[in-house]
């Protein structure tokens, strides 16, 4: 590791957190609850999303132990399937949806365009409200038995067979939907009536143009969703037969609707983490964005796109062969805007002046997996291929790659990045990178075994396994105990920091953009007066007449 | 794209017709009683035509009825003539998207006995 | 930062700027502050439009396979009521539309009468819905609440709707599937007429507050934005009308 660093702090025998910011401005509990600053419900989501990442995770390895022995002896089958239902449920609604927009997104996006709040900061926090009235729904649902189904419900199991919570879970989920569809208006609404004067779309950090593109696959994919779980639960509850084939019903029905949110919800997922790695690589290369245009276009482009693949999902399901034809051929589409985002990447990567602060680090991870991840995704976009390798571990590790891999890698580089900036403190720059390097380790032998799992024939959803499987399972359980380890130290170290951590100033990491022209920790109205914007995104040169001109002085 | 118009903001005054928002038109009531009086005619139009045997037509007649009042409304009622290019985009994006969802879930349902839908 | 004087609006930003108030202070002006939140109850009526095509979409497949379900499952529907209802809703809109306008040239009196008749108008959409649902439960035509087929399998019994349409016997089956029609008409009027009823709370919030003058001092966006999400379940209503009432009137 080069000891090369950007990382520039203030003198830190004079320098000290700045006595009025976010965090200081009013005390008590009710000045939280009731908060309508962006900034606070920031770090109301950022805890909540933490707890119920780490439920989601303890699911994850009571997965990964079951399967250590070929045969179910450490849970039920029954209880096997409870547990990965909730580890997809948890996972998905509860922490990957949310995690980059609600906790940073909601964070920066106001600095970033020069306002002072979102535009509908009363909203915001009912959006927080709303998300923890899902999660506290879904704990519920775990201890009062568990749901079964896995966490795309398939009909008709969902609906006629299975004897568990679907309803409370239908019910948490289309609560916590509407968590993400308030924030997603509010952040197409306040990017486009609340830009300073001077910020021009083309202005914009990538950051934005990528939370824009997952704002509008949340507000209008998510109500279809609100939808088909309504539809869900009267059909188990009052048995309405929409999804019945005795009936007249069809359950194919249910999976179309379903999907039509769940395809883009993954693009929710990962478009925000792709605004972040646009941050961070271009920060720590000290380079601008290259092909900005061709960025910001991509991922409206994955937008959109996004919304016309979802019936790759359902390739066996029953669908006819022209609709399978139809949507492969979409879903070839749909790769080339993700695969433009990483070639840009790349090439602002050269002839950069390049240093491995722990972002960057989880942003190198980033590209690396979320390439194989997506890769592999194109290759199940293909009818055939995916004919054999559905419902196989093959898929377990694609998508683990691209959420995993991707963006959780992407999450915690955006944690890291914006952490002075959200608390004026740094974190201890040794241990952090170490927990990316073994998280990137840990990620790599737990899932690089499953591809191969997959391709041998093994199911995915199975309690039990036939033995020949048994070494690269214990490969990848293995694997995960040393991601668990990569990911319970960021919480240890960040919350050291918060108490111990370096004094981090202003802009400890020469970042352009308008959020690191204000101080660390902010004030609540961000700005003491709206700033013009003259520069364009990116301008590293900007930031060196900036420095030139400042006087340095912090608190 | 900057969405800052330069127009200047007159503080209230008490000339209450004057229009002190940008985009703000404000619509007459005559407008609205002719929007008024064509959706309760077209209301009636569509009640008769279900009377007449039209075969496949009776569904497509009633739908384009539908539209025209819904394009009414949207139009009229709810100012999108007199708003923004954003509002009608945001308008055109959603009725489009509405029709992706109902459109691609078709070509599985429609093509699954080829012919016979 | 630049040491220009910020400039906000074409006009310097001076300590002794006043703002109305009812203007936000993440606000620049109340003209930001009306667009914004017009563009945001747009955003919002889309998610609302994505929430219903799902049962569009639903309709559309189940009406085109057990059509002549559908057709017999419509004729028990009330034209008389379906269409009153209709020109209820058009006419609430209109009064609706006229109260916006009553807030934008300040006529607080007449404001009050238009929210009122709308108010009154939505209630009675309301009590003619409750009407026909009642209709329904009598003659067990709820899905999922002792459903019955009987009316579909020997329409003769049904001595009212079969002296207007003389309806065919259908076969066990397809009689069966007007279970199916039926559900989408509860579940579609049913998800409308409890969108009616939020708009109807809301415009009793509003009357009480157009009565003090919230609403004619030139702050008209609570109005104007309510007045689309009002106009917004109207729209919807236009399109279950002939899509559940008027399938197939003709004998």
């Amino acid at each position: 590791m080069s000891s090369a660093t950007i990382v520039s702090l203030p003198d830190q025998s004079t320098a000290r957190i700045p006595k009025v910011n976010f965090l200081t401005k009013e005390n008590g509990l009710l000045s939280w609850l009731l908060t309508g600053d962006h900034k606070r419900i920031a770090v109301l989501y950022l805890i909540s999303i933490t707890f119920f990442f780490f439920i989601g995770g303890a699911l994850a390895g009571l997965i990964r132990l079951q399967l250590l022995t070929p045969q179910a002896d450490l849970l039920a089958t029954d209880t096997y399937n409870k547990v990965f239902t909730m580890h997809g449920v948890i996972m998905v609604f509860l922490f990957l949806v949310p995690s980059v927009p609600a906790t940073i997104g909601n964070f920066v996006i106001p600095m970033m365009v020069g306002a002072k709040d979102l535009a509908l900061p009363k909203i915001n926090l009912l959006s927080w409200y709303l998300y923890v009235i899902g999660g506290i729904l879904v704990i519920y649902t775990m201890v009062s038995g568990g749901v079964d189904t896995g966490w795309t419900f398939t009909t008709p199991l969902s609906t006629h067979f299975s004897n568990t919570n679907v309803v409370s879970t239908g019910i948490a989920v289309f609560i916590a939907g509407f968590s993400s569809i308030f924030t997603g208006l509010n952040f197409i609404v306040t990017i486009h009536k609340m830009r300073c004067p001077g910020m021009t779309w083309f202005r914009l950090p990538l950051f934005v143009w990528s939370h824009y593109a997952a704002s509008i696959l949340m507000v209008l994919g998510t109500p279809v969703l609100a939808i088909t779980l309504v539809l869900l639960v009267l059909e188990r509850t009052v048995g309405i037969g929409v999804f019945d084939p005795a009936k007249g019903g069809d359950p194919l029905l249910f999976q179309h609707l379903f999907w039509f949110y769940s395809h883009p919800a993954v693009y929710i997922m990962i478009l925000p983490g792709m605004g972040v790695i646009s941050e961070v690589i271009s920060t720590f290369s000290r380079k601008r964005v290259f092909g900005y245009t061709a960025v910001a276009f991509s991922s409206v482009a994955i937008a959109v796109f996004g919304f016309f693949v979802w019936a790759h999902h359902m390739f066996i399901m029953g669908i006819s062969n022209y609709a399978v034809l139809v949507f492969s051929l979409l879903t070839m589409l749909v790769a080339v805007p993700s695969a433009i985002k990483i070639f840009n990447w790349a090439f602002t990567l050269y002839k950069g002046s390049i240093t491995f602060e722990t972002p960057m680090l989880y942003a190198f991870g980033f590209m690396g997996l979320f390439t194989i991840g997506g890769m592999t995704g194109v290759f199940l976009g293909a009818s055939g291929t995916d004919i054999q390798l559905t419902e196989t571990y093959f898929i377990v590790a694609h998508f683990h790659f691209v959420m995993v891999g991707g963006m959780l890698m992407a999450f915690l580089s955006g944690v890291h990045f914006w952490w002075p900036k959200i608390t004026g403190r740094m974190y201890p720059e040794k241990i952090s990178q170490m927990a990316a390097v073994v998280t990137f380790i840990g990620f790599n032998l737990t899932f690089f075994p499953q591809f191969i799992l997959g391709t041998l024939g093994m199911p995915r959803r199975y309690a039990s396994y036939p033995p020949e499987f048994q070494v690269l399972n214990v490969f990848s359980t293995a694997g995960a105990s040393i991601l668990g380890v990569g990911y319970l130290l960021p919480v240890l170290y960040l919350t050291w920091s918060l108490r111990y951590g370096k004094i981090a100033g202003d802009n400890p990491w020469q970042a352009t953009g308008l959020e690191w022209q204000t101080q660390s920790p902010p004030l609540t109205e961000n700005f003491t007066r709206i700033p013009i914007m003259d520069h364009e995104a990116y301008d590293y040169d900007w930031l060196e007449r900036q420095k030139a001109k400042e006087v340095a002085s912090v608190g | 794209m900057s969405e800052h118009s330069t127009h200047e903001a007159t503080h209230e005054t008490h000339e209450h017709e004057q229009e002190h928002e940008h985009e703000h038109h404000i619509v007459s009531p005559t407008i609205y009683v002719i929007v008024a009086a064509s959706l309760l005619t077209l209301t009636a139009t569509t009640v008769a035509a279900s009377y007449v045997e039209m075969y496949v037509f009776n569904v497509v007649v009633a739908l384009a009825i539908a539209v025209v009042k819904a394009v009414l409304v949207v139009l009229f009622f709810m100012h999108a003539k007199y708003s923004t290019k954003l509002t009608k985009l945001t308008i055109i994006s959603g009725i489009f998207l509405l029709f992706g969802l109902i459109g691609m879930t078709l070509t599985d349902y429609m093509t699954r006995a080829w012919g016979q839908w | 930062m630049s040491d220009s004087p910020v400039i906000a609006h074409g006009r310097l930003e001076t300590a002794s700027d006043e703002h109305p108030s009812y203007q936000r202070h993440h606000f620049e002006s109340v003209e930001q502050q009306a667009d914004t939140t017009n563009f945001a109850m747009w955003l919002f009526l889309l998610t609302e439009v994505m929430f219903f095509g799902g049962l569009f979409t639903a309709y559309l497949i189940l009406r085109n396979w057990y059509y002549p379900a559908f057709v017999e499952g419509s004729h028990q529907l009330n034209i008389f009521w379906g269409t009153a209802n209709t020109s209820v809703l058009i006419t609430s809109s209109f009064t609706m539309a006229m109260g916006v306008w009553c807030a934008e040239t300040r006529r607080k009196n007449a404001l009050v009468l238009c929210l009122v008749l709308t108010f009154v108008l939505g209630l009675v959409f309301l009590g003619i819905k409750g009407i026909e649902y009642h209709e329904k439960w009598v003659k067990h035509h709820v899905p999922g609440l002792n459903y019955s087929a009987e009316s579909f399998l020997n329409p003769a019994s049904d001595h009212e709707v079969y002296a207007e349409y003389h309806d065919k016997p259908l076969m066990p089956d397809m009689a069966a599937k007007t279970e199916l029609y039926f559900f989408l008409y509860f579940a579609m009027t049913g998800m409308h007429a409890l969108h009616m009823i939020i708009g109807i709370g809301i415009l009793a919030f509003m009357i009480f507050r157009a009565r003090a003058g919230a609403y004619t001092n030139g702050h008209v966006t609570f109005v104007e934005n309510f007045g689309l999400y009002w106009h917004f379940v109207d729209i919807i209503w236009i399109f279950l009308f002939p899509l559940l009432y008027l399938i197939s009137r003709h004998q």
